[in-house]
């Protein structure tokens, strides 16, 4: 089971920190939920460079970013 | 072309811009400045009655226009909103009031940079330690809250007003004010503004280039992203004001500028501080703004307002340098920015998170 961050709605650069803090919490691995598409690209960019590997998957409006070893 | 290198030639494409535009007919290093045009437009339209600035700049418009299209083409734009708005209209008014303070917005820092004002290294040094202490409050959890999703047309609703802005600079009816000496008169010509405003809103859409994310990215997340669109910036602009001649390094006689060091720091700091706040510099507010963020638009607005009031209250300073309104407007703008930062920290910031697990970080 994933850790799931909600970052739908939050503004720069809001969704990058609570990626942030919750990898911080669980190393392993987080999912994040996103609405736009700078949020996703802001997330995916700290992730890869945060040394995760990131899939996306878009629902709806949304996008799920699972961040991964 | 990966996203480094795109941001990299936006950079270089917006200082080759302002270049052009000061040779064509734009203000010494003012080829472009996002707050100096936004009040340049509210006195054309009578908000204030500065007579030195007053001209509706089709930079402005193309900026708007252009992320509006290409936001369109690309699917981001979404309209949204509620993120704290009436807040982020003050912000907005003290940005300006920051800004207008230092003669600049964070991009004519820039460009002031590379044409070798001196004074506006004080500017970034304010701009720095203001972005810094916005850090701090992100860092303790200071937010605005999300957006929600609204009406398609209310996205539709700013790029409508830049087209009535463009019809008013064309059309010049009577009760509109544009300047015959000053900064406000001095501009390149309409079209060339309006195509440079518009190749800088796409290309700024695409790569979400923002002068206040450079070094907030730095210092939160030692992410040279953005900062390195800021670099790009610097260096062509620098490298083209020695092209076209304009270069003159020092802190005396500079153009539409004062040497007041202390003011040029607070005045930037105030800038930096809002900008963090907001989430963006006041060119990333246009191009927010057009993609459909309401709350943008709203901080766009504010900005209008504060640059009526900053030349109404005659807060903005001039090459003689600060007023005392100025300096008392700078002082409470710091001091309610500092409120507004911790009366939206949320304490124990909670990440909603699934699976059983409920963490305060």
């Amino acid at each position: 089971m994933f850790n799931k961050v909600d970052a739908r709605g939050r503004s720069c650069p809001e969704p990058v920190l609570l990626t942030k803090r919750a990898i911080d919490q669980h190393p392993d691995g987080v999912q994040v939920i996103v609405d736009n598409t700078t949020a996703r690209e802001n997330v995916k960019r700290f992730a890869e460079n945060s040394g995760y590997k990131v899939g996306i998957v878009e629902d709806g409006e949304d996008y799920l970013l699972t961040l991964g070893r | 072309m990966d996203g480094k290198q795109s941001i990299i030639l936006t950079g270089a494409i917006v200082g080759a811009l302002a270049v052009a535009l000061v040779k064509l007919g734009n203000p010494i290093n003012m080829g472009l400045c996002i707050v100096c045009f936004i009040r340049d437009t509210a006195g054309a339209l009578g908000l204030h009655r500065d007579g030195v600035v007053q001209y509706i700049r089709p930079e402005i418009i193309g900026i708007a226009l252009g992320a509006f299209l290409a936001a369109l083409k690309s699917g981001d734009f979404n309209t949204r909103g509620g993120s704290a708005p009436f807040t982020r209209f003050i912000l907005g008014i003290f940005v300006v009031i920051g800004s207008l303070m230092f003669l600049g917005c964070p991009l004519r820092m820039v460009l002031r940079l590379a044409g070798g004002d001196l004074n506006a290294l004080l500017g970034l040094v304010g701009f720095a330690v203001g972005i810094y202490i916005g850090v701090g409050f992100l860092n303790n959890g200071f937010t605005l809250k999300r957006t929600y999703s609204l009406q398609r047309a209310e996205g539709y609703m700013f790029s409508a007003l830049q087209l009535a802005l463009l019809y008013l600079l064309l059309a010049q009816p009577d009760f509109i004010f544009f300047s015959i000496e000053g900064p406000g008169s001095a501009y390149a010509p309409v079209i060339i503004s309006l195509a440079a405003g518009i190749i800088i809103g796409v290309t700024a859409q695409r790569t979400r280039l923002c002068m206040v994310g450079g070094l907030r990215d730095l210092i939160m997340f030692k992410d040279t992203h953005l900062i390195s669109g800021f670099i790009a910036i610097l260096v062509v602009a620098l490298g083209g004001s020695f092209i076209i001649g304009t270069f003159n390094l020092g802190f005396i006689d500079q153009p539409v500028a004062h040497a007041d060091g202390l003011w040029n720091f607070l005045g930037m700091m105030l800038a930096g501080l809002g900008s963090v706040l907001l989430g963006g510099c006041p060119m990333r507010q246009i191009v927010l703004g057009a993609e459909g963020n309401i709350d943008s638009v709203i901080t766009f607005m504010g900005m209008l307002v504060g640059s009526g009031f900053a030349h109404n209250f005659g807060l903005a300073a001039s090459a003689a340098g600060p007023t005392a309104n100025g300096r008392i407007a700078v002082v409470i703008g710091l001091i309610v920015l500092v409120v507004i930062g911790f009366l939206n920290t949320e304490k124990a910031m909670e990440v909603r998170m699934k699976g059983d697990v409920d963490i305060n970080v």
